[in-house]
């Protein structure tokens, strides 16, 4: 590679560009009820009877509308986890995200897919593929997923 | 298949974390330049260019526009086209329908990353769903932590077998000048390494590159009359997308998407036992447990059992199918450009140009692309 032996400059441009998201009417329907009732809803497949979380409009395999709501969860498995211990920048915040967290995948009871959220532990030794876990609210709630603190090891 | 592509040309920048002594077009024009004079070819003899890069990393949008004058598309059919991690395989792809579809005669295709001008981690943070992922995602390191924790968990593989892929991978990157990370590593150092995200650490994972790559694919009448190479011709392509949460999959980490795509592209290229009749592949291995798990659903071994054909030796370069003898993506990682690095190392192995790290005799290359959410594009290559 050509070592030049001249000044490079790196010229900061830093951007902040807001975003509003339309929730649509089932996932409106899915945050009001994490809001009001503390209650988790999946999305029926009116084809195959798969129950998806996050709820959609159609089921990609079958390409069929949904057409029922399910109550989830708030038990689950946890089938999959990590624990983030490497320090990077949340675009959300513009911040460094805070670390460590746990987080996994939980298949939620009577659901068909899983659900990506966070952990209650931030130490691997504490978490194990299969476990069972709880969501625990949060007492203010605002129709987010954040309304589910996180998933916390049953018992 | 339609009418015959082959490429005849590529070209790749030096790859490192930052390359300052560049800018984004600069950087393009460099891949561009090295693969016109591989081709021994010039800019007109070109009549399509297709280039492809990750959305918003750089913060530049429209980069077709932008970067015009390095890709040499003024006057020209040119189109971008991105789909994530797999927009290089997926660039080198639309460089064979162009020219299968008869309507062109030599394309060239170009795909690029400069990550140290953006920040990789939240730009993939960025692409996951506003409303359910974003918040816990912290991008490919994250997300194949998960999965390798699923995948130890269910088949035993263990953190040894998956650091003897690093080791490999980067044992092989000593012979490719083109290259990001060229340092000998040991199983201890992989073992020892700063943890990431519970189980992988940081010599498990592929590095953030700047770089740039570029491939030329033409007719066969076209080949024929102008290239002073032999032609790496596509044999079979197959490409795999999946739903669009991390969450939606069964078993993240075994790749239905890429089970798939192999099934239809062996039956394309007539081959029944991939180990034995590839003869080299360049895998998209963003890290090393990806790598094993994908020799299980590349059907080179049994499912389960990827950790063992590592033990067995059997992808190392003196194995009976090397993986990645340039290194892989665990040495070399512009995201953009990746998975076109993945073909054109490819190529180069069947046309009998890899140079050092060149497998001797290689007819049949496989190279693949991994894009989220764990999508899959394959590309089978034959000498001439």
């Amino acid at each position: 590679m050509p070592e030049t032996g001249i000044e490079l400059l790196e010229i900061k441009c830093p951007a902040n560009y807001p975003y509003n998201y339309s929730a649509g009417k089932l996932l409106s329907f899915f945050f009001r009820a994490l809001r009001d009732e503390k209650k988790i809803y999946g999305r029926k497949c009116s084809r195959c009877g798969k129950v998806y979380i996050p709820p959609r409009p159609a089921c990609g395999p079958c390409f069929a509308p949904t057409n029922e709501w399910v109550e989830v969860g708030p038990e689950g498995i946890l089938e999959c986890f990590t624990v983030v211990y490497f320090s990077f920048l949340d675009p959300m915040t513009g911040k460094k995200r805070p670390v460590p967290y746990g987080y996994g995948l939980i298949k939620l009871d009577n659901a068909s897919t899983r659900i990506q959220h966070f952990l209650s532990e931030s130490d691997p030794k504490k978490l194990k593929v299969g476990m069972r876990v709880t969501a625990v609210f949060n007492e203010e709630r605002e129709g987010k997923l954040s309304d589910i603190k996180w998933f916390k090891p049953v018992g | 298949m339609a009418r015959r592509a082959g490429i005849i040309g590529t070209g790749q920048t030096y790859h490192k974390s930052k390359r300052r002594d560049v800018n984004i077009v600069e950087l393009i024009y460099e891949a561009v330049s090295s693969c016109l004079k591989d081709a021994e070819l010039d800019i007109a003899d070109i009549d399509a260019v297709i280039i492809g890069n990750m959305e918003h990393f750089e913060g530049v949008y429209n980069a077709d526009l932008w970067a015009v004058d390095g890709t040499g598309a003024f006057g020209k059919h040119a189109i971008k086209i991105t789909t994530g991690g797999t927009t290089g395989a997926s660039v080198a792809h639309a460089g064979f329908y162009h020219i299968a579809s008869g309507m062109f005669e030599a394309v060239l295709c170009i795909g690029w990353e400069k990550q140290s001008d953006g920040d990789t981690t939240a730009g993939l943070i960025f692409q996951s769903d506003p409303l359910f992922e974003r918040a816990t995602m912290s991008g490919a390191i994250g997300t194949f932590a998960l999965a390798a924790s699923e995948y130890m968990n269910k088949f035993g593989i263990t953190e040894e077998q998956a650091a003897k892929v690093a080791v490999k991978n980067r044992g092989n990157a000593l012979k490719n000048p083109y290259a990001h990370l060229r340092k000998a590593i040991t199983v201890e150092d992989v073992l020892r390494s700063t943890p990431l995200a519970y189980p992988i650490k940081l010599l498990d994972m592929c590095p953030t590159s700047d770089g740039a790559c570029a491939i030329i694919v033409a007719s066969e009448e076209f080949a024929r009359k102008k290239s002073p190479n032999k032609p790496a011709w596509f044999k079979a392509l197959a490409t795999r997308h999946d739903q669009p949460f991390n969450s939606d999959l069964p078993l993240l980490i075994n790749m239905r998407s890429l089970q798939s795509a192999a099934k239809e592209a062996y039956a394309q290229a007539g081959i029944i036992n991939p180990l034995k009749e590839i003869d080299v592949a360049e895998i998209y291995e963003p890290c090393t447990f990806a790598e094993l798990s994908w020799y299980e659903a590349l059907g080179f071994c049994e499912l389960g059992g990827g950790g063992r054909l590592m033990d067995s030796g059997a992808t190392e370069m003196s194995g009976e199918l090397p993986v990645n003898p340039s290194g892989g993506v665990i040495s070399t990682n512009c995201i953009g450009a990746t998975a076109l690095i993945r073909v054109a190392e490819a190529a180069m192995q069947v046309m009998g140009k890899a140079g050092e790290h060149q497998v001797p005799g290689a007819k049949i290359a496989l190279a693949t692309g991994f894009g989220g959410s764990f999508w899959t594009e394959i590309t089978i290559l034959e000498g001439d």
